[in-house]
């Protein structure tokens, strides 16, 4: 019963928190299942999961239609963090406990590191792309309404093998650690791929929720994803990422992120020691 | 031009009806969490000994059959894995209306792998 109460309110937690710091459910969830209730982090990964699924679904309930969205690209790129993310499942099994708390650390401070530089970065700048023979042939190349500018924008994408496999890497991290891995993808799309931050983010949290699927169901017959955990979690994550998306739009968001990034600094250091043996 | 807007509008309303399902989706694996979460607080009990609980489908429909909470549970965790990959399945349906037979079958592809990965999960 405490148990059930304690995970209803920390997935309400880590889903608002998540949506507003724009990072997954996953990257909160671990930490407060390890660190916090001493679970094994199998399990803690298993949950994760399933709270990175809840977060990506959560978001289709708050909106519809998603018109910044490159359904192409996702489905062109998804065949590459499907095959990782089952890999990264598999994988999770052979990897020891401390490497994997030493690398849950690290992934950790680079989003830290990648929230910085968003709260930091300015007006973004339109890349231009040269469109190469792959991504005319798949289709890529798209355009989107910005709201902000009010106008249609065109874009290409160039370089897709770049971005493919900086998203198998993606579908690996997802896969092992139970994260949604969305700063990967974002990378691939925007920094490798060149294509306009709006619609990449927007596909990343269509990818991440087919992504974490694919792992998922591996979890999910071998055990990994324990019901009275993953359930309240599930559950105040759903609730918790929609409250979080309305009122993200009405918070100083930048400044919510500047108070969180030593919180976030401390949770990864606490996750890297954890991992070399020392607890403090 | 005219051809143009017709496909447009109807892939908004395919769009709109992607949403709809996969809201429907959410509701109905929440729905039967909160059913299998509320039975096991009013019986006290999961259903199974100890820290246990089933993970094979045919020990969960078992479970479900009687009325064990955390094969409801697990029914609805499963529900909620299903959400993104019918995202995948509609999609098929949507370039498969936009007569974009090349994404069809790399969404078919996507949607091979991630049934591959039940069948991998599964031992």
């Amino acid at each position: 019963m405490n148990m059930l109460l304690l995970m209803l309110v920390a997935g309400i937690v880590a889903g608002a928190l998540g949506s507003i710091l724009g990072l997954g459910g996953g990257i909160i969830v671990t930490p407060v299942l390890t660190l916090m209730m001493g679970l094994d982090i199998k399990y803690a990964i298993g949950a994760s999961i399933i709270a990175v699924i809840a977060t990506s679904s959560g978001a289709t309930i708050a909106f519809l239609k998603d018109d910044v969205l490159n359904l192409r690209v996702a489905m062109f790129l998804e065949i590459a963090t499907t095959i990782g993310a089952i890999g990264g499942a598999l994988l999770t099994g052979i990897f020891n406990t401390s490497f994997l708390f030493i690398l849950f650390g690290a992934f950790l401070l680079l989003s830290v590191y990648n929230m910085l530089k968003k709260i930091f970065v300015g007006e973004e700048v339109l890349k231009s792309a040269n469109p190469d023979y792959l991504s005319t042939k798949f289709k890529l190349n798209s355009s989107y309404y910005d709201k902000q500018l009010k106008k249609q924008i065109d874009y290409q994408v160039e370089n897709v093998p770049g971005g493919m496999a900086i998203m198998l890497g993606a579908g690996v991290a997802s896969g092992l650690l139970g994260i949604g891995s969305g700063i990967f993808k974002v990378m691939a799309m925007d920094t490798a791929m060149k294509m306009p931050l709006k619609p990449s983010s927007s596909t990343s949290n269509l990818m991440m929720g087919v992504t974490a699927a694919a792992s998922a169901t591996v979890y999910f017959f071998n055990g990994s994803i324990r019901p009275d955990i993953a359930v309240p979690l599930a559950l105040g994550i759903l609730v918790g990422s929609s409250i979080g998306s309305r009122v993200m739009q009405y918070l100083p968001a930048k400044i919510i992120r500047l108070i969180f990034v030593p919180v976030l600094l401390y949770v990864s250091t606490q996750m890297i020691l954890k991992g070399f043996g020392v607890s403090i | 031009m005219n051809e143009n807007n017709k496909t447009s509008a109807e892939m908004a309303k395919i769009e709109l009806m992607i949403g709809k399902i996969l809201r429907a989706g959410v509701f109905v694996s929440a729905t039967i969490m909160i059913i299998g979460l509320v039975l096991s607080l009013v019986t006290g009990s999961t259903g199974y000994p100890g820290n246990t609980f089933p993970t094979s489908f045919t020990a969960i429909i078992s479970g479900i059959g009687a009325l064990k909470p955390y094969a409801i549970m697990m029914l609805g965790l499963f529900f909620l894995i299903l959400t993104p990959i019918l995202r995948v399945v509609v999609s098929i349906y949507a370039f498969y209306k936009e007569k974009d037979y090349l994404y069809v079958k790399i969404t078919v592809i996507v949607l091979a792998i991630l049934i591959a990965g039940f069948f991998i999960g599964g031992h």
